[in-house]
């Protein structure tokens, strides 16, 4: 047997470990990455297989922690694709302004930079004060970073041209105050959000949705998974609800293709055009 | 039948002038798919793919997620993505951390390729001021593929093929042009 299909029968090995003991799901992860994550991890903690890791993860709970981490996507930045942003502001906004109250669910949210993205744009849109945001991921230290909303300054220069391409209308500056080599975000930014834990793998519907937001997470799954969660939003959105995805994303080829419509040029904004929310 | 199923191919600064020169004598009868990723600006978006058209009949796309890759088209990784190979032969994109300050990264590229065809890949490293692609060019000699490096006295940068030849892991050290007649032959080979 090639060395390869060697491999790949201990990445299964590895993942179906991690659910039978832990109960958390990457067996439906695109595996390219869970592969090269799970050799990585590997190889910094001095093991020289894949297979030697499940021992580890079967008995250590502490070494399982870190695993998790590694397999955890915590990439992003504030505004991060703006066409996005001003495709949502020229073209969703004006319609959840015509509700009394909108429901938010930012699903994948990492470390927060793009739910205050979005609250700085719903706030300068007017929308923010009866907009309530789910901001849900799997990873609960990733999620303590969002509750807090510092980030480094280093990328400033950066965010703050994504953020003028993204339409923000003020300074971005006001909406934080620099100390040391952070940035701090205002605490009134998540006066309205809600972070919780949810891991889109194994749990469900949670509530009714105006929009749902989940950038450059489906990318991370494979077809069948991609499907149950893309099931998982069109059900949790209202009739005429909006889902936003990442900009190399896509419903084309998918179970959901015919139960939303596209608007907007770029392909990554969808109105559902079918059934209610079933919650 | 070809000894192989699929190359892939990284290039960085000075890449351009590849592209545009080496698939000009090939077509869609091409035996393989040729996957590549050159380092584009994050904030680019990407008129890649149309300027390669205008010098190539082979059929060329941006890589989109799980595509299934296909004989005698050429697959560009979009900009600020990485684009990895998949077993099934899709290729799927990720937002991982830069590697090798680059996102996308040709090492990751290499990486999964090589895991996915073994002794059936050819992975090519062409010029480019940086070091990525060496580890990718390691992984493809460990799983058996052929590599070659384009040559870095010729290359237009000498220092991201002249990384991978220090590796000892180059199979073929050729010139620009000489690749381009190996692309050639490989074409012809199959008729």
């Amino acid at each position: 047997m090639k060395i390869q299909e060697i491999e790949n029968i201990e990445i299964s090995l590895l993942l179906e470990a991690i659910y039978g003991r832990y109960g958390y799901d990457f067996r439906d992860y695109a595996r390219a990455t869970v592969e090269r994550r799970s050799r990585l991890f590997a190889k910094n903690t001095g093991l020289k297989s894949i297979s030697e890791l499940i021992p580890r993860i079967m008995r250590d709970e502490m070494f399982f922690e870190r695993l998790v981490k590694e397999f955890s996507i915590t990439v992003t930045e504030l505004f991060r694709d703006p066409s996005s942003y001003k495709e949502l502001k020229l073209k969703v906004f004006p319609i959840l302004k015509t509700y009394p109250f909108i429901k938010i669910w930012h699903a994948g949210c990492a470390t927060g930079e793009e739910v205050y993205s979005l609250a700085i744009l719903l706030k300068q849109e007017g929308l923010y004060d009866k907009a309530t945001i789910y901001a849900t991921d799997f990873n609960d230290e990733a999620l303590e970073v969002a509750k807090n909303g510092i980030y480094s300054i280093d990328n400033m220069k950066q965010c703050t041209a994504n953020y003028l391409a993204a339409g923000g209308t003020d300074a971005l500056s006001d909406y934080y105050y620099a100390k040391h080599e952070s940035v701090i975000f205002d605490k009134a930014l998540r006066k309205n959000v809600m972070f919780a834990n949810h891991n889109l793998t194994t749990d469900g519907i949670f509530g009714e949705m105006h929009l749902v937001m989940c950038k450059n997470v489906l990318i991370y799954f494979n077809k069948t998974l991609q499907n149950k969660v893309l099931n998982l939003f069109c059900d949790s959105l209202i009739h005429s609800g909006y889902l936003c995805l990442g900009s190399k994303e896509s419903i084309l080829f998918t179970d959901v293709e015919n139960k939303f419509e596209n608007i907007d040029k770029g392909e990554r904004i969808f109105r559902k055009i079918t059934g209610t929310a079933n919650v | 039948m070809s000894d192989y199923s699929a190359i892939v191919m990284g290039m960085s600064a000075g890449g351009m002038e590849v592209l545009i020169n080496i698939f000009l004598n090939l077509d869609k009868s091409f035996p393989l798919p040729v996957i590549i990723v050159q380092h584009l600006h994050p904030m680019h978006k990407s008129e890649l793919p149309d300027i390669l058209r205008r010098y190539t009949a082979m059929e060329v796309l941006e890589a989109s997620e799980k595509c299934v890759v296909e004989p005698g088209k050429i697959y560009l990784a979009p900009a600020d993505y990485h684009l990895l190979v998949e077993r099934d032969a899709t290729i799927s994109l990720s937002n991982d951390e830069k590697v090798n300050y680059s996102r996308p990264s040709i090492d990751l590229l290499f990486e999964s390729a090589a895991y996915v065809w073994g002794d059936k890949l050819i992975g090519i490293l062409f010029t480019g001021a940086n070091n990525d692609g060496a580890e990718g060019i390691k992984a493809i000699k460990k799983y058996g593929g052929l590599t070659i490096a384009e040559n870095p006295d010729t290359a237009e940068y000498s220092a991201m093929p002249g990384s991978a030849v220090d590796t000892g892991c180059v199979d073929l050290i050729y010139s620009k042009e000489e690749i381009k007649l190996y692309l050639e032959k490989l074409s012809v080979d199959k008729l």
